[in-house]
């Protein structure tokens, strides 16, 4: 029987953990560590909601301390632990006490990508992942102020709808030829940029962000074409890292991320992970992935807990992200890599519209903007591995559903 | 302070004093009533806190938006008087408010 679960990383993962394996019938020790001082909370609305300050922070959290207290979970908050001995079973914290485990969960997530150019060491370049890096942002999100943001992906284009709500000068500086164009058609590319136009945002493609420079603090972007513009308030968002590093050290198989099997158990039988900080297989899919997503933190987080408890549950889910920008609401389902073909479904000038992606005729993928139902029955036809009638697709009068 | 009743596919009743101001998913999120998952945190994009809403007590919400509808289309079992709980804001004329969980959640 475990007897000691420890848990490293609060985020989506750890708390979704925690409420399996309490609900689940875990009666031991259980342990949440994390490095911020707050209960485990939703990072979501960071860059929405309560960036513009229409969320209050009471409403992040998934539950509050009574919750734990009910459920006998000990929290060890704004105690980031420094490192593991697998041999002895131990995690240390940095104030130095050890505590032993019989199961871990590493629930690490990732940490955003630093510039690297030169001035990225100048003081006020902001990133945007915790409540701490909100509340650092916030105050200089003031009418007019200057907003630069270098990276046109979700974080970057959410955070620039909201500072240009607040009424900020926002400029996105996108080194690809089109913004989110890893993660989408170039039609949603396209229409977002449009969005974001008409709302005032400049967004500024095929443009190389070389140095940043200032006095005392960050005050200028410079780019490889020599153009510069001048910040207010800089933020960073071109990507994530996983969050690796105790998992290296103790000698875990890391590789982009923490390597877990489908069960989320990592090269030590003793240690699992869950959420952004994995690398592990999809069935589905056919192929390694590491997914930065809620649903992915939430459903490998659920897994791990109930593998740790002895009842094997395999993790092998379709994945889905979402994004909020202004008023539009894009909804993305499956995972597109390895496509051989794209179908359009809808004209983007109603605002409503959806991208097939399929493989060897089977729907692999679907982004739809603004389009709630094509992106649910999306999802089932992903999981069912169905086949669409092309044709059928390529008609939005014909509901997605009913196109097999 | 509305007073919510979430009925359990077994038939059991809880009631929950919700406080004015949050949504109903963060109402059975924070006391952990089971059957609500509520993966995406009240965005309208994962269909997982789906309820039914007691027939005498449809009329008294304000409807659904096409976002909302989209998703239901798809959800589990959906019926005419399902709703997104992220979607429905309280306030002291839900008073007295009583839905069931479904069985399942998702699609």
């Amino acid at each position: 029987m475990t007897s000691t679960i420890l848990i490293v990383g609060a985020g989506q993962a750890g708390a979704q953990a925690v409420d399996t394996l309490r609900r689940e019938g875990f009666e031991g020790r259980l342990v949440l560590i994390g490095d911020e001082p707050h209960l485990p909370y939703q990072r979501p609305p960071l860059s929405k909601q309560f960036l513009a300050g229409e969320m209050a922070a009471d409403r992040l959290p998934f539950r509050h301390q009574a919750f734990y207290e009910q459920h006998r979970v000990e929290l060890k908050l704004g105690l980031p632990a420094l490192s593991i001995d697998p041999g002895a079973r131990l995690v240390t914290l940095a104030d130095e006490q050890a505590l032993s485990y019989d199961r871990l969960l590493l629930s690490t997530g990732a940490r955003s990508r630093p510039l690297s150019c030169p001035g990225a060491d100048l003081p006020g370049i902001h990133y945007l992942r915790a409540i701490a890096d909100v509340d650092a942002i916030r105050a200089a999100l003031r009418p007019g102020a200057r907003v630069i943001i270098i990276g046109g992906g979700y974080i970057g284009l959410e955070t620039a709808a909201t500072a240009r709500k607040l009424g900020c000068a926002v400029t996105v500086l996108e080194m690809a030829d089109r913004v989110m164009n890893r993660v989408v058609a170039s039609s949603v590319s396209e229409y977002f940029e449009h969005e974001h136009r008409t709302q005032g945002v400049k967004i500024i493609c095929n443009t190389r962000v070389v140095r940043l420079e200032g006095t005392r603090s960050v005050e200028r972007v410079v780019c490889a074409d020599r153009s510069s513009y001048e910040a207010d308030l800089l933020i960073a968002g071109i990507g994530a890292v996983p969050e690796t590093r105790l998992a290296a050290e103790a000698g875990l198989a890391c590789e982009n991320g923490i390597v877990v099997d489908s069960h989320c158990r990592t090269s030590d039988p003793a240690i699992y992970a869950a959420g952004d900080c994995t690398n592990h297989p999809s069935a589905r899919f056919g192929m390694r992935v590491r997914l930065e997503s809620v649903d992915n933190a939430f459903e490998q987080g659920k897994s791990a807990a109930l593998n740790m408890q002895g009842r094997a549950t395999v993790h092998d889910r379709v994945p889905w992200f979402w994004s909020d920008q202004f008023d539009n609401k894009l909804l993305i389902v499956g995972l597109s890599q390895g496509f051989d073909q794209q179908v359009l479904r809808g004209d983007p000038a109603t605002r409503a519209f959806t991208v097939c992606y399929l493989k060897g005729g089977e729907l692999i993928a679907v982004e739809a903007v603004n389009h709630s139902k094509d992106y649910m029955a999306g999802r089932k036809l992903i999981a069912e591995r169905a086949r669409p009638d092309i044709d059928k697709l390529a008609d939005p009068q014909i509901p997605l559903k009913d196109t097999i | 302070m509305p007073r919510i009743a979430f009925i359990g596919t077994d038939g059991t009743r809880r009631e929950i004093d919700a406080p004015a101001g949050v949504t109903l998913m963060e109402t059975a999120r924070e006391h952990g009533v089971r059957g609500i998952v509520a993966q995406c945190g009240g965005a309208c994009a994962c269909a997982t806190c789906h309820i039914y809403v007691s027939p005498q007590w449809m009329a008294k919400l304000p409807p659904a938006e096409d976002m909302e509808e989209g998703m239901l289309e798809s959800a589990w079992e959906p019926r005419p008087n399902s709703r997104l709980s992220c979607q429905i804001h309280l306030t002291g004329a839900l008073d007295g408010l009583e839905v069931t969980v479904p069985e399942r959640q998702g699609s």
